[in-house]
């Protein structure tokens, strides 16, 4: 779906409230928006939700071989991706620019700032790692992505649990949860992005922006800090330029709003630990508050499945008997059987339309085809008679081959000249393998 | 009553949540379903049963591409995501069980060349995950206004080796089960919209499947109800 545009007058009425130091939501300029922090039942599962922004965050572990160049070193992969229930404007082909500037910085912050420890993940060195895979889904997105992003993928990748693994000499044993209890990753420290968003080049700063204020802003500032006050990533998008002592105020800021976010994250694995310990609910169904008419819980309910048998008895009873289906199959040749006529041949069609395509449509039906084709002889035999006529080497004059049953059909200058001499020879062939499915 | 619940909960929670053995009878689990949890679908819902938990947002009636639209009734769109890795095949041929299930109840002809696009997302999978995107979806398309024939609601059968039958598996049950039969039900009748079956069974099983999902989707109509008159009773 197309995206709605921002009118005029809302984006001159955002920038006026701004100037005025006045945010639609009632905050102040330097303040977050609530963040909520649930668990699920399996472990390295979260949804953190910044406003009504909401990621899910998921973690979980594989054992590989590692990487050529890092034969003792664990594998990290970071995967987000924005579900198109995030925003209509999000479709499968139109994100991709957003996409993968969101995965590059997150990537960026976690896997460059080393906050985990890669070589706690090696089991036998060369030979088998744990790879390590988030995947990050934005659920709802009512703007500043990277930052409810990043908080959801620290907070996965603390609450995971690995299964354990001990190696004696030669022999590898990986225990199941059962067996013995996972294993949490060994985490240096928590990397957390903060975003500025600058209007009216540069004089005026928003943290945490929202949607309609992402709209407006000139440029995006990105700080990601962990809560000893050492920067792991800072990127600046936008185009707008920033003085230094702008950019040193909105890294005392990032300082501040980055230790209050560690506490909130650090309180709420907490308390999921002590909840899990005591045996008592955890999972998302305790996060859905009961106070919300919205929301609706209904316990366990038995179903009374008694009369089930009576009940199926009485339809077969009644029912017809199926119709008797008598199967001959016959052997044309061994590996060729036919079981029953079939229909009547739609690929006539084919032909027609494919004048009308595109070049790109019909190589593709040539790359099929070929495929199809079991001998490569095939293709040449049929290829040397119908000899290829190349009428010069240069790349820019078109080539116009004429074919023996068909009319001629214009074909448009190729990058190489390989591809030159395939072409002709392919579709003569193509159009013969039609002629003979029609018959 | 109240009290009664808390002891219920501590009982079940000494054994664990999510793993509690079920007795002879079969028995739906624990459902909780929260509606227009997210600010920018048209229709949103969450619906949980047990540990199983799919988010579903609803974009509809909208704009539709012009390769996509159909001149008369409204083009259906579902797409399935699950937690981990890329969408495969299995996300496929769930996303036109579902797509189907919604064509059969969806009023499109009110709306011609317009789009209705269903998202569901995958939060936890405990068992029955097919039933639990069905009634998600079903919830959504409520939460988002779309106008529909009826309700519908899906349900998991179990059969295990020696043929006990049983209701809202969870995935240790489908993984040792012989067979996991998932149907769709609609709210009017309990005909059956859509059905998925996987396993080995005989037809006198089958049809006890069925009528005990009829049985079942009782509860869950019931549970629908309960839950949108809960939201409508403050007007």
């Amino acid at each position: 779906m197309k995206e709605t545009p921002l009118s005029n007058c809302e984006r001159r009425f955002l920038l006026r409230a701004i100037e005025e130091k006045k945010r639609l939501d009632g905050r102040q300029t330097y303040d977050y928006r609530n963040i909520r922090i649930s668990f699920g039942t399996d472990y390295g599962c979260c949804i953190v939700e910044l406003g009504k922004t909401r990621v899910l965050g998921q973690v979980s572990c594989e054992l590989v071989s590692p990487k050529l160049n890092r034969a003792t070193e664990g594998i990290l992969f970071f995967n987000l991706e924005l579900s198109q229930m995030a925003a209509p404007a999000f479709e499968p082909g139109r994100q991709s620019d957003l996409l993968v500037k969101l995965n590059r910085l997150l990537e960026r912050c976690l896997r460059n700032s080393k906050c985990i420890d890669t070589e706690s993940l090696c089991v036998v060195a060369g030979e088998k790692v744990w790879q390590i895979r988030v995947d990050l889904h934005l659920l709802n997105h009512d703007g500043n992505i990277i930052d409810a992003a990043s908080i959801a993928a620290i907070v996965a990748l603390c609450h995971f649990r690995r299964p354990d693994v001990s190696v004696q000499g030669d022999e590898v044993t990986l225990y199941t949860p059962e067996e013995r209890d996972p294993v949490p990753l060994s985490i240096h420290h928590m990397p957390i992005c903060v975003s500025f968003a600058f209007f009216q080049q540069g004089t005026y700063l928003l943290v945490d922006p929202n949607e309609r204020e992402e709209c407006v802003m000139d440029g995006l500032l990105v700080i990601a800090m962990n809560k000893h006050r050492e920067i792991c990533t800072i990127q600046s998008s936008g185009g707008i330029m920033l003085l230094k002592d702008q950019v040193l105020r909105c890294s005392k800021i990032a300082g501040v709003k980055v230790a209050e976010i560690t506490e909130l994250i650090l309180k709420a694995l907490e308390n999921d630990q002590k909840v899990r310990k005591e045996g008592g609910k955890f999972g998302f169904a305790e996060s859905i508050a009961n106070q919300r008419i919205t929301a609706f819980k209904m316990e366990k309910a038995p179903i009374d499945t008694s009369d089930v048998e009576e009940k199926a008895e009485e339809i077969i009873a009644e029912a017809e008997p199926p119709s008797e289906v008598v199967s001959t199959p016959v052997l044309w040749t061994p590996g060729t059987a036919q079981i029953g006529e079939g229909v009547e041949n739609s690929w006539g069609d084919l032909e027609d339309s494919e004048k009308e395509d595109d070049e790109g449509g019909g190589d593709e039906a040539i790359i099929l085809d070929s495929i199809k084709m079991d001998t490569g002889v095939e293709v040449s035999d049929i290829g040397s008679q119908d000899a290829p006529i190349i009428l010069s080497d240069s790349e820019e004059e078109e080539m116009i081959i004429l074919e023996p049953d068909k009319n001629p059909k214009k074909i448009r200058t190729q990058t190489t000249s390989a591809k030159q001499e395939k072409a002709p020879s392919k579709k003569p062939v193509k159009r013969r393998k039609k002629k003979r499915a029609a018959n | 009553m109240e009290e009664e619940m808390h002891t219920d909960a501590k009982i079940r929670a000494e054994t664990g949540t999510g793993s509690s053995p079920r007795g002879p009878g079969c028995s739906l689990r624990h459902f909780a379903c929260e509606q227009n949890l997210l600010s920018r679908p048209d229709g949103s819902a969450s619906f949980l049963q047990g540990d199983t938990s799919v988010l579903a947002g609803v974009y509809g009636p909208a704009e539709v591409k012009v390769s996509k639209e159909i001149f008369n009734k409204a083009t259906l769109e579902v797409i399935l995501r699950p937690k981990i890795g890329l969408p495969g095949v299995a996300e496929k041929s769930r996303e036109r069980l579902i797509r189907n299930t919604c064509e059969a109840v969806v009023l499109g002809t009110l709306h011609p060349r317009t789009s209705i696009t269903v998202v569901l997302q995958v939060v936890s999978d405990a068992g029955s995950l097919l039933a639990c995107c069905l009634n998600a979806a079903c919830m959504a398309l409520v939460d988002a206004g779309v106008p529909m024939r009826a309700l519908f609601c899906g349900v998991t059968c179990a059969l295990d080796s020696d043929g006990t039958l049983m209701l809202d598996p969870t995935s240790k049950q489908e993984k040792e089960a012989r067979a996991v039969l998932t149907f769709a039900l609609d709210s009017v009748e309990r005909k059956l919209l859509m059905s998925s079956t996987k396993g080995l069974y005989s037809d006198a099983e089958l049809q006890q499947c069925l009528a005990a999902a009829q049985a079942a989707s009782q509860h869950v109509f019931r549970f629908y109800r309960e839950s949108l008159q809960r939201r409508y009773s403050k007007s």
